[in-house]
């Protein structure tokens, strides 16, 4: 296949992504000329419609953005909220003026989040993996195709997404688009007769994590590592869900305040993602990044058990990134097995906070990386100016970049077939959530 | 709000094969396709019973697909989206609307309201290159639909009866009772009545299970107005809360701005000045009001037992 000078292949609609999208690549003199991945969701304009709006409505709207991470940006934008008002700095500092952690208002606060938090990474990543990867590297066009050869497997994970959606749910009433956080704290407290039940769910969903995690280890994934630059929020005890610090690999280490200082935001004419730079270079956020960045906050339990699987990170081969979610869901069962094991009453389960004028800013990892948010508040805390950076927009560069050097790796003149699998694969290991960065996507390939 | 179906469903004994189904996907979150994708067991058992055509987020692809029952999440908010929607109307014998987006247009409607070209142009540098209609519409705005299931988002259990009634031949039934009667039934605290919160239960149709005043906060109308709501009513009552003006229309044009109800109280309602009808409707609340303290009180010492 020397013949060809010029080439065009397509992938109009990807599959297996959260919204929709593709790929076009144009290669010429077997080299890529042009590759874009496309995303056309329309634009839903959610930084506009939230301008006007009173802060406490934020939560309602926000969870609009990804009906697969809500919590996600609930939890980012209640982060920004109290951060302005100084709730959060009280929520740290009042946990350390009682004895008991368990106790206070703002370390419960503090706990159900995670807890809440831990739900949503469970049946994010358990979606990805069982619904949207496993068909990939077990040889399948759809999860539904491969039931019949790999049913345990699936229904353990369907089990598992499940387990996810019940704790959002025993936190926030349902588990897509949930109605119980609030800034300040939740609205009310879970039931102790409902947190006995999901304790339960808790203690049969741990050996299910374990093997999923050793299932995922033995996956004959493809080995291609590649050089780039991993971005995470950092914390000082904690596997990071909320937290006050963003790291890099090349060192960066930043409040969440400074973010717009170091981080830009570009549009390109095929998508309708603002596309993120780290001081003008891609980067990756997401479970890998996390991982790599975060491992010694790992559960000893986890540590434990990859060391036993001989599972090395940090890794840069973004095949890994199904590693990397498995080991996140069993971080997030183990912990939140262990605060189920220990929920206090606690009535009311909201804090009353006075607005003020100011610059909101606030931060928290959703299943799919960072989550940046920004609201201008106005006195009497209506918005006058919204800004959020989801993480697909900012893996979108690094994807590119991906896809660029996998498909060349393969071989430009390779069957368009072959390149369109490969470079939709490359995709979802990012697991896109196009709809979260308010966008859709299609393969065309050129040549 | 739902309307009533208008032709049956062929039954589906009288197919030689298993009836086709598709998801198709609009402007979105993808929060409502969740309704299958996280129904689990339930998930892989309709996948034996329906042929699923496409389903592009479980990757299942041909978007062109004549199906006998098609789903279709999201509002219609570009160009190509109009004339998808025509294509799949032309394809599929039972179309189904799922979702505030699919139903009303979604909170993305908002956008319906103000000058949407502007508010592309200040999140794009390049406003030329974004494919947007100067409206998030419903899908029924577009093309005939035989039954719409509300809410932001839907719920599994809809869905899941929903094409159960059509596999055996029935039409299924659209929910038409309002938010205030779920409470009751719950034996719920009344919010708005309590706690002079502004709950939009009154004229919110059921379906989500009255979640948020079962947590002790307002309704915020995700699933959308019921059967005759009485939404300049209800506006008024907020009004006498101490909400101004700007607030309680804010309260009804949120999740589902596009609904016509709150269209027309946007077009039309003015606060009135505290009297004449406006003691009358307070007077209708607190007849409400004593049955709610019992079922509150109720609620109220069971849950005390149970911590």
């Amino acid at each position: 296949m020397t013949e060809s000078s010029s080439r065009r292949i397509e992938v109009p609609i990807l599959a297996r992504v959260e919204g929709e999208g593709g790929l076009e690549v144009s290669i010429r003199d077997d080299r890529i000329a042009h590759l874009a991945l496309r995303i056309f969701e329309p634009p839903r304009l959610f930084e506009q419609f939230l301008v006007g709006h009173h802060y406490s409505e934020i939560p309602d709207l926000v969870a609009r953005i990804c009906g697969i991470c809500p919590v996600a940006y609930q939890m980012s934008g209640v982060s920004a909220i109290e951060r302005l008002f100084a709730a959060d700095a009280a929520t740290d500092q009042n946990s350390h003026q009682h004895s008991q952690p368990n106790t206070g208002l703002a370390a419960w606060v503090r706990r159900m989040r995670r807890l809440f938090y831990c739900g949503e990474w469970i049946q994010s990543h358990a979606l990805h993996i069982h619904l949207l990867a496993a068909p990939d590297f077990l040889g399948f066009d759809s999860a539904i195709a491969m039931a019949a050869r790999h049913g345990d497997e699936l229904r353990r994970g369907l089990a598992l997404q499940a387990f996810g959606n019940r704790i959002i749910a025993l936190l926030g009433a349902r588990s897509v688009h949930p109605v119980g956080a609030r800034v300040g704290g939740f609205w009310r407290r879970p039931a102790l007769s409902e947190i006995a039940t999901v304790k339960a769910e808790a203690e049969r969903a741990l050996p299910a994590a374990e093997a999923l995690l050793r299932w995922t280890a033995a996956l004959p994934l493809p080995q291609q590592p590649q050089h780039f630059n991993c971005v995470s929020l950092r914390h000082p005890l904690e596997y990071p869900m909320m937290a006050e610090r963003i790291v890099a690999e090349s060192g960066l280490d930043i409040s969440v305040d400074d973010f717009e200082a170091h981080f830009s935001e570009h549009q390109v004419p095929h998508s309708t993602a603002l596309h993120g730079l780290l001081e003008g270079e891609p980067y990756l956020v997401g479970p890998l990044a996390r991982v790599n960045l975060n491992q010694d906050r790992l559960h000893p339990h986890v540590q434990a058990l990859l060391a036993e699987l001989g599972v090395e990170f940090p890794s840069h081969d973004m095949a890994q990134s199904v590693i990397a979610r498995a080991v996140e869901i069993l971080q997030a069962v183990l912990e939140a097995a262990e605060i189920l094991a220990n929920v206090a009453p606690q009535t009311p389960a909201y804090a009353e906070l006075a607005p003020r004028a100011g610059i909101a800013r606030g931060a928290s990892e959703a299943p799919r990386g960072l989550l940046w948010h920004r609201y201008d508040l106005d006195a009497d805390g209506r918005i006058q100016q919204a800004r959020i950076v989801p993480p697909t927009s900012q893996n979108q560069a690094r994807i590119e970049a991906d896809l660029a050097q996998t498909l060349t790796r393969i071989g430009l003149n390779a069957d368009a077939d072959r390149l369109r699998q490969a470079g939709e694969q490359v995709i979802r290991n990012y697991d896109p959530c196009i709809s979260c960065a308010t966008h859709f996507l299609r393969l065309t390939l050129n040549r | 709000m739902t309307s009533p179906p208008k032709s049956p469903l062929q039954p589906v004994d009288s197919l030689d094969r298993r009836p086709r189904l598709a998801v198709h996907k609009l402007s979105s979150c993808d929060g409502c396709q969740l309704a299958l994708l996280n129904a689990g067991a339930s998930l892989l058992r309709l996948a034996e019973r329906f042929d699923i055509v496409h389903f592009a987020e479980a990757g299942i692809i041909d978007v062109d697909a004549e199906a006998d029952i098609a789903l279709v999440e999201g509002s219609v908010s570009t160009a190509e989206e109009a004339e998808r929607i025509q294509t799949i109307r032309a394809r599929s014998r039972w179309l189904m609307p799922i979702g505030a987006c699919a139903t009303a247009g979604g909170p993305q409607a908002l956008k319906n309201l103000a000058n949407a070209e502007a508010w592309i142009a200040s999140s794009y540098p390049e406003p030329q290159h974004i494919d947007a209609r100067p409206t998030a519409d419903a899908v029924a705005a577009h093309v005939h639909v035989e039954l719409e299931l509300p809410g932001c988002p839907v719920s599994t259990p809809q869905v899941l009866a929903a094409l159960a009634s059509l596999l055996a031949g029935a039409t299924p039934l659209a929910e038409q009772d309002k938010i205030c009667l779920d409470c009751k039934r719950r034996g719920q605290v009344c919010v708005l009545v309590t706690q002079d919160a502004p709950c939009l239960g009154p004229i919110t149709v059921t379906g989500c299970g009255a979640l948020c005043p079962s947590l002790g906060r307002a309704c915020y109308g995700c699933y959308g107005p019921a059967e005759n709501p009485e939404v300049a009513t209800l506006a008024q009552r907020f009004a006498e809360l101490g909400l101004d003006a700007e607030a309680v229309k804010r309260r009804f044009l949120f999740q589902q701005s596009g609904a016509a109800p709150f269209q027309q109280l946007l077009r039309e309602w003015h606060p009135k000045p505290r009297a004449g009808s406006a003691t009358a409707s307070v007077d209708q609340g607190s007849s409400m009001t004593s049955e709610d303290r019992d079922h509150s009180m109720i609620s109220a010492s069971g849950e005390d037992e149970d911590d």
